[in-house]
């Protein structure tokens, strides 16, 4: 029997700067997971797929990665997506230091 | 050191702009990212968890003020000011955006450096004793082997295409501090009869299988190092298993077909490539010799150094630590410990950098030396100068007196930056030093290794530390799996796994457990934790780390 679907977002890494992104409801790339469409079943997640993979002029390595709903949005379920929203633990670098972005 | 010829300069020159084209055309949409990728990788052009990194190799370990600064600069103008250096003798800048990375190649050119070869399934930047050329128990140094393999290995149209990576260390001293059982070649330089060869090991690895290497050829004249290196790695390139990515090392094939076998065929393909190396190999090995020539070590009274570690105490502990003895009795070679407690573990800061370069253009002959286990190397001071480093190391925050304790800590980048890893590995090592650092013990501990890998590929070396850890993703939680005796030296042994692993939060208290722990199992001060170990076992030291396991069975 195969496995029940969990909850989905796309992620990749942007080109040029290489840091991470979530695909929108609208189909923008956004460096908020919270600003992520959370896909509920499996052909709209492979669809979303495809769809990032036509986008390689502005991402690169696109996959699906599970997430859970929460109060704000879409929230990591695994701590390898949580770190991804936030930077390394060593230094104050990456996102977590351009909370700007996050409007 | 060796400088590069004008072909060297073209060659390196002609990389970078064929690697600025390509990444304007995966840019402009002309390459696909499947295209591009095998490209920025042969440029050492990574994609992580949180942005690029680029791989820079530091052949054999060695810089000088001018290469240093450079880093520096490339560090503050395009990275985050720091950089982080590698157990494999290379430096990772971990922020650099895709648009620059050419500019970075291009500033790294001018200094006669590049990240050729620092991916890919290729032969590896080849790494040396860091104490090369200034070591007192050397028989010969190194770097000119590694540079002449160097030269010979990058861009061999032969090896562009390998069933994997394959890495080649040197060492030119009986203490073998390159860790050349645990590389695909490693050589080790040996005396017979008054005439310099090589003791050739191959087979060895970390990661998935780890392997102790084996040796192929116990003398092997100076002459027929590069042709017999050829075959070595020819005959794995047609042997070597491309069906299986985890089974395709050169330590695999070794274990496959036994070393028998592989010594047969090595010679039945030596035959084949030693007549087509004429000499030329070896006019250029006398070339690069000699632009390895030692520096004029300038005689001085070491009385300033004795001086001060008879009155300063602080003083004292670094110099009793940190200081290595040099081939001239009036010179030491100083360790710049980049494991400050609580600090990252490689890394260093552009004005760290700079400082370190001025105190080598000042004081050391204007070298500096990068060791696998992520610090800085001196390698020739004269005694008199020591006390006026320490004192600008000490204002660099440079100065931690731990080099071989418990704090001075390998660790692989691990879940904070590394995309392949399965957890993190540098809060463990920064929580670790922090702990030792509070119970102030790890002078009376004494010369401990602690390696730390956040994955199974072990860049950490984990398997060959006294103490290693490995850490793991078991159902979506990190966790710290725990090794014991293993050694890196030229008694190289893999450590065996001590039991269950331990999670984020359990990993300190249980490693503390062990190194307390063994203070009362040795014999005396003079008994190291790995002596110990090979003395008594693991049962008493896996006791200490799972207590209640001792208790059940009470």
């Amino acid at each position: 029997m195969p496995r029940p679907f969990t909850p989905k977002v796309v992620t990749a890494n942007r080109l040029l700067e290489g840091d991470a992104v979530w695909r929108t409801a609208s189909g923008d790339w956004s460096p908020d997971l919270a600003q992520a469409e959370l896909i509920a079943d499996a052909a709209t997640a492979e669809l979303r797929l495809l769809e990032a993979a036509a986008e390689a002029h502005l991402v690169v390595g696109a996959y699906l990665a599970d997430a859970a709903a929460g109060a704000d949005g879409p929230e990591p379920t695994h701590f390898r997506e949580a770190f991804r929203t936030r930077g390394p633990s060593n230094y104050a670098h990456g996102k977590q230091a351009e909370p700007q972005e996050k409007a | 050191m060796y400088h590069y010829n004008d072909f060297d300069d073209a060659f390196v020159r002609e990389r970078v702009s064929q690697f600025r084209a390509q990444v304007e055309r995966r840019i402009s949409g002309a390459l696909t990212e499947e295209e591009f990728k095998p490209l920025r990788l042969m440029n050492g052009l990574y994609l992580q968890l949180h942005a690029y990194m680029l791989r820079v190799a530091i052949p054999y370990g060695t810089l000088d003020s001018r290469k240093m600064r450079q880093l520096a600069y490339i560090a503050e103008r395009w990275d985050k000011g720091y950089g982080h250096f590698t157990t494999r003798q290379n430096i990772q800048f971990n922020w650099p955006r895709l648009r620059d990375v050419p500019d970075i190649l291009e500033a790294l050119a001018d200094v006669e450096m590049h990240a050729i070869q620092t991916s890919g399934n290729t032969i590896r930047n080849v790494t040396a004793d860091h104490f090369a050329g200034a070591a007192a128990d050397e028989i010969a140094d190194p770097r000119p082997v590694a540079e002449l393999l160097r030269q010979w290995s990058t861009d061999h149209p032969q090896f562009q295409f390998l069933p994997r990576k394959f890495k080649i260390a040197v060492s030119g001293s009986r203490n073998d501090r390159a860790v050349t059982r645990a590389h695909d070649i490693g050589l080790e330089i040996v005396e017979r009869d008054g005439a310099i060869g090589y003791r050739v090991i191959v087979g060895g690895g970390l990661g998935r299988t780890p392997m102790i290497g084996k040796v192929l050829r116990e003398f092997l004249p100076q002459e027929d190092l590069l042709a017999y290196v050829e075959a070595v790695v020819s005959t794995w390139n047609l042997l070597g298993r491309r069906d299986n990515k985890f089974k395709s090392r050169i330590k695999i094939t070794v274990h496959e077909h036994g070393i028998e076998d592989i010594s047969r065929l090595v010679e039945a393909e030596f035959a084949q490539t030693r007549p087509g190396f004429a000499g030329a190999d070896r006019a250029m090995l006398a070339r690069i010799e000699a632009a390895f020539a030692p520096p004029a070590f300038v005689a001085k009274s070491p009385a300033p150094h004795a001086a001060a570690r008879a009155s300063d105490p602080v003083y004292r502990a670094w110099a009793d630590t940190n200081l290595t003895a040099h081939r001239q009795p009036d010179h030491a070679i100083v360790t710049v410990s980049l494991k400050a407690h609580g600090a990252t573990p490689g890394d260093a800061s552009a004005d760290q950098m700079r400082l370190l370069a001025d105190l080598a253009e000042r004081y050391a002959y204007d070298e500096l030396r990068i060791s696998h286990e992520q610090n800085v190397i001196l390698p020739h001071v004269a005694r008199a100068d020591l006390p006026a480093i320490h004192a600008a190391l000490t204002q660099a925050g440079l100065a931690t007196a731990n080099v071989g304790l418990v704090s001075d800590i390998i660790a692989c980048p691990g879940m904070d930056y590394c995309s392949l890893a399965t957890a993190r590995s540098i809060p463990i090592a920064q929580q670790i030093a922090t702990r030792f650092e509070e119970l102030k013990v790890e002078h009376d501990v004494g010369p401990l290794k602690i390696k730390i890998s956040g994955c199974i590929n072990a860049c950490g070396h984990h398997h060959v530390g006294h103490i290693g850890i490995l850490g793991l993703d078991r159902a979506g939680v990190e966790n710290y799996q725990v090794t014991l005796g293993g050694d890196h030296t030229e008694t190289a042994a893999i450590g065996e796994r001590a039991g269950p692993g331990f999670s984020a939060d359990e990993i300190i208290p249980a490693i503390e457990r062990l190194v307390l722990g063994y203070l009362d199992l040795r014999e005396g001060r003079d008994e190291t934790f790995l002596q110990a170990y090979r003395r008594l076992g693991p049962a008493p030291f896996k006791a200490l780390l799972y207590p209640e396991a001792r208790s059940d069975a009470a």
